[in-house]
């Protein structure tokens, strides 16, 4: 067995030095009728086994570097910098455990402190925490943080939210005293506003919004965050944070809650994570937060130091009085997008944003002019768009798969309404000449 | 040793102009953004990014890493965290394009690799723990809990048991059990410790009826021992019709030498970055796969990954499914890891692996137990508790022993916890390290012990060598810093301003 | 320590005021050194209805929440809006600058079971050491 020291002279020396003479006797608290269990596994491998065994296993995916791929829908094909990468290979940060001795853990506190910075100029919101799991459990979290604050019982939900997240909030609420209410979406895929008004009642607590919503839209949220304030309810948005170069932030649209999917900051799609929960609020909710807060303080010796801070809120103090059970969170996750986000800097994020919303509007102006395929040219998108086929989309997936491309997310698994349409998005991983040939396939379906 | 000079915030070292990543200039759409996007969807604040060059991006974040303490660079004897060595074999799966390059929507047929890892590992799980079913799902220990309790209350509320609403949780437990629990409007009882450390089974008798939901237990516990009423305990909580709660967070000793399953336990979680040797990473991500019986499995989120002839398959879960409790299927790269790790195991190296950690464990609690209380008596498991009780007269508390630790280069015990012992230095050396760096602990121990004597003083200000010392907490909590927006807002100036 | 004469306690370390319909809560001077550093306090809402011997606030260390019980039942008249600025009035001034709330007496028969400032400091006495 590799990674152990321990020799035979030392495991007998060891058993000597604690006076006893047997392994066994260290363990006669376990009853004898569960001792040594019969246990199917295969016999253990040497590393270059291993290494052989992942590889062909590996050989067994087609990814999205042997394929073209335009699937997006919650998890996104992007550039990360080589830097990013080799700063978070850094086995100072992979290996440490969480910060709580600060002396011993000033890097990854500075780290945090530096991500949820980025966050907040990001989002345009005031608090951000360390992290969370994911974009859905980060929203969940969300919804919870509005059913304790104003005491309501209902959240509002608008049907154009990813429906994996919709589903998630309905796990973490069933059961509870709590209730999840939708609203619907126009033609266009935008959120119902005469719906809003009409289900926004004494009993909302709060209601989330998507942007870019699941169809790609960019939602038009005029107006929305004084009417949900005025009802007495918070708002809470789930945007794709790197349109923020270009869009507006949840801040600007009156928002309470930021909470969604941070995987696009600079981490790679691994079948699905670990991802990047992100949430930040406003002041008021400062100490409604969930999970870790990482803060800015003085030392004994008066220099500027950095701890984990407001812990009080926390389940390791409150036990069952937590607003949140959270423990572990997804701190160098945290550090991937804190890397990619300094790396991109101040004209960066403008910039990726601009080529995002660049290479999907002219995919989709593309798609418009060939015939069997709808897509509408005037909704504002940012790397993502829906389009509408009078072919079968399996067909059309068989034959794009055939030229070795991955068309997109069918949307029928999500809304059966939705027959033969999907989801297309284009990044700025994509060249002129992908987005051509893309076009020149689907024109032959 | 001097790490940098330059204690700035990356926000701080900003220079108007500066750039590191480039991206490509090339605009294929006629259409330019400012002018198409409707004016009421741009953004019209700037974003306050730092401006850098990447020398000196990679040089901060290096210097960062650099005030790190971490499993590869110092001995981390962190009791309940299973600190062990994380392989580098696992990073390098972790890193392969062919696993980290795919996307969670692919078509199956495209993604046969990574199911298959999926359904391995969670075949590796069964054997090992003894349960029936595995979602690879929960991002975490804590949102195994989570998970496993929406489970205890569809279970319940399937046999139309709603009067179930009491969790009872030992008073050794952590935090996050009671929490979990109280989520879900669960009712949470502690059942008391008995002296030796383990569940009073007097009290627990005296709190289940029929309104008892579930029990919640970690064995061994957080004292070290496995509790060897465990037959018992679970016949009688089954007996009053309750779940049992498994929380993996100490499975580490229990490695082909004894499985939940057989305790009777109906619910597990297990933390794959304690047990299954996946890095923590400052705080995440981890994992934590829960494994059920058969009687639970119509209850667990789905999708759940399936061998069929044609190969492997995603299976929508059937309408008893709590539902989704994650955007996509789990912590994939996590579990990646702990496929690899399995692997190099395989079912030789399960036994070694414990009977290491409970060895080494028992080794350090001999050598220190003349010169500090243990808390419990006999042998222990993997972890043990020390009280720092004999040295009140000295002012010291356990948390002071943790600071001077770090001067030797040792990352501190889990300390004042678990809350049933006063003063608690909790002590997990894990199986991966060797005899001469537990003496060095030890021999570094007993001279700390040497030193509250001698100069109490200097052990409660310690640390002394490290680059900061004592964070004042209750400024930070009082006054909350926590952006540089907040900074500037605040008119927090640099350090060097402010000296 | 010091524990005022004109004041009533309870053996969860909270103290009252009655003045007339109404009266003012805090904690003892036992009860802040026990908490240390006040960080933060949770006060009621004005117009809550608290029933004795249930929650009422939080107060909250770096280390730990506390829950802070109501002596009586009533309903909260005010709270102490200085502690949300500077809660270490509760560890400087237990008995006056670091008052938590006020509330209008429901059932004043309830005083009756209060300690006095003799049997709190007996109370406090009989308390495990720590």
């Amino acid at each position: 067995m590799p990674y152990l020291s321990l020799t035979e002279e030392e495991r007998k020396a060891i058993l000597g030095e604690i006076g006893v003479r047997s392994f066994d006797d260290l363990i006669k608290d376990i009853p004898l009728s569960l001792r040594d269990p019969k246990i199917v596994l295969p016999a253990a491998l040497s590393e270059p086994e291993v290494q052989d065994l992942i590889t062909k296993l590996g050989r067994k995916n087609t990814t999205t570097q042997d394929a073209l791929s335009f699937l997006g829908a919650g998890s996104y094909e992007h550039f990360i910098p080589a830097a990013a990468m080799e700063i978070v290979g850094r086995q100072e940060f992979m290996t440490a455990y969480t910060p709580y001795q600060p002396e011993a853990s000033q890097g990854t506190l500075q780290a945090i402190y530096e991500y949820q910075s980025l966050m907040t100029e990001l989002t345009g919101l005031d608090v951000s925490n360390a992290s969370h799991y994911d974009g859905a459990t980060a929203l969940a979290e969300a919804a919870l943080v509005a059913l304790k604050q104003t005491d309501r019982p209902t959240i509002l939900i608008s049907r154009s939210v990813h429906p994996h997240y919709l589903e998630t909030i309905r796990t973490y609420l069933a059961g509870t005293p709590y209730k999840v209410e939708e609203l619907g979406f126009d033609v266009k895929g935008n959120f119902d506003r005469s719906a809003l008004a009409a289900k926004l009642d004494a009993t909302v607590a709060g209601v989330i919004f998507q942007t870019p919503n699941f169809f790609g839209n960019v939602e038009d949220l005029e107006g929305v965050s004084e009417q949900i304030h005025a009802n007495g309810s918070l708002m809470i948005l789930t945007a794709n944070p790197l349109s923020l170069g270009l869009f507006k932030s949840p801040g600007e649209w009156g928002a309470d809650i930021a909470a969604g999917e941070g995987q696009p900051l600079g981490l790679a799609m691994q079948f699905g994570g670990p991802y990047l929960g992100y949430f930040v609020a406003s002041k008021a909710l400062m100490r409604r937060i969930p999970g870790r807060l990482a803060g800015l303080t003085t030392d004994a010796d008066g220099k500027r130091a950095f701890c984990l801070t407001l812990q009080a809120r926390e389940q390791h103090i409150r036990r069952e009085r937590a607003g949140s059970n959270i423990c572990s969170n997804q701190a160098l996750c945290a550090l991937a997008a804190c890397a990619y986000m300094t790396l991109l800097g101040k004209a960066g994020i403008r910039e990726i944003a601009e080529i995002n919303w660049d290479r999907a509007t002219y995919l989709r102006s593309q798609i418009s002019k060939i015939k069997n395929f709808e897509v509408d040219t005037a909704q504002t998108v940012f790397n993502e768009f829906r389009v509408k086929s009078k072919k079968s989309f399996q067909k059309i997936e068989e034959k794009c798969m055939k030229q070795g491309i991955f068309p997109g997310v069918s949307l029928e698994k999500f809304y059966p309404e939705m027959k033969d349409q999907f989801l297309v998005c284009a990044t700025e991983t994509k060249s002129k000449e992908d987005l051509d040939r893309f076009v020149e396939v689907l024109s032959q379906c | 040793m001097l790490i940098s000079l330059d204690d700035r915030l990356s926000f701080e070292k900003s220079k108007r102009g500066r750039r590191a990543v480039r991206l490509p200039a090339s605009r294929f759409s006629e259409a330019k953004p400012l002018e198409t996007i409707p004016q009421c969807l741009l953004r019209q604040t700037s974003i306050g990014f730092p401006e850098l060059s990447e020398p000196d991006i990679v040089r901060h974040f290096i210097n960062l890493s650099r005030k790190n303490f971490s499993v590869d660079t110092h001995f981390y004897p962190l009791g309940s965290c299973t600190m062990k060595y994380n392989p580098k074999i696992n990073e390098w799966a972790a890193r392969q394009a062919k696993f980290a390059a795919l996307h969670p929507l692919q078509v199956e047929s495209t993604a046969q690799g990574t199911m298959e890892v999926l359904s391995e590992l969670e075949e590796g799980l069964k054997e090992i723990s003894g349960m029936d079913a595995f979602t690879l799902q929960p991002a975490a220990g804590a949102h195994g809990e989570l998970t496993g309790m929406m489970l205890v209350r569809a279970y319940h509320a399937s046999r139309r048991e709603t009067h179930r609403t009491k969790v009872l949780v030992p008073d050794s437990s952590h935090g996050t059990n009671p929490a979990s629990a109280a989520l879900f409007g669960y009712h949470v009882v502690e059942i008391k410790s008995n002296s030796l450390g383990c569940v009073d089974m007097e009290d627990l008798k005296s709190h289940l009826d029929e309104h008892v939901a579930c029990l919640m237990l970690t064995n061994p516990n957080t004292l070290g021992l496995f509790e060897k009423n465990i037959l018992e305990i679970t016949r009688l909580v089954h007996e009053k019709g309750g779940l049992l709660y498994y929380d993996g967070a100490n499975l580490n000793p229990l490695l082909g030498i004894a499985r939940p399953g057989d305790m009777g336990f109906d619910i597990i979680h297990i933390n794959l970055h304690k047990t299954f040797s996946t890095p923590h990473g400052g705080g995440g991500p981890g994992a934590g796969p829960v494994g059920v019986k058969k009687h639970l499995m119509p209850f667990l989120p789905g999708p759940l990954v399936s061998k069929t002839k044609e190969g492997y398959r995603w299976v929508s879960p059937g309408p008893r499914s709590i539902g989704r409790v994650k955007l996509f299927h789990g912590n994939i790269g996590v579990i990646l890891r702990a496929y690899a790790y399995l692997k190099t195991l395989g079912k030789e190296g399960l036994r070694k692996v414990s009977e290491a950690a409970i060895l080494n464990a028992n080794y350090m609690k001999e050598k220190l137990k003349d010169t500090f209380t243990v808390a419990t008596v006999g042998p222990c498991m993997h972890e043990f508790v020390l009280s720092l009780k004999s040295f009140g007269a000295y002012g010291v508390h356990a948390g002071d022993v943790g600071k001077r630790l770090l001067d030797f280069g040792f990352h501190a015990p889990t300390v004042h916890f678990p809350l049933v012992v006063s003063e608690a230095l909790m002590i997990e050396p894990t199986e991966t390290e060797a005899i001469e760096t537990l003496d060095r602990f030890i021999d570094t121990m007993k001279l700390i012990a040497k030193e509250i004597v001698a100069d109490p003083e200097m052990i409660k200000t310690a640390p002394h060598t490290l680059p900061v010392r004592r964070p004042d907490d209750v400024l930070a909590a009082r006054k909350p810093i926590l952006s540089y927006r907040d900074q500037v807002r605040e008119k927090v100036l640099l350090a060097e301003a402010v000296a | 320590m010091n524990f005022p004469e004109n004041l009533r306690y309870t053996k969860t370390h909270e103290w009252i005021s009655v003045q007339g319909a109404k009266a003012k809560v805090g904690v003892t001077e036992y009860a802040q050194k026990e908490i240390s550093d006040v960080v933060f306090v949770e006060l009621p809402k004005l117009g809550t209805a608290v029933q004795q011997a249930k929650t009422a606030a939080v107060v909250e260390s770096v280390k730990a929440a506390f829950d802070i019980y109501a002596p009586v039942s009533g309903k909260i008249t005010d709270a102490n809006k200085a502690l949300e600025s500077n809660p270490g009035l509760i560890n400087q001034s237990p008995y006056a600058d670091g008052w938590l709330f006020e509330l209008e007496v429901s059932n004043a028969s309830e005083l009756n079971s209060l300690l006095t400032a003799a049997q709190y400091l007996e109370a406090v006495e009989q308390a495990p050491k720590h």
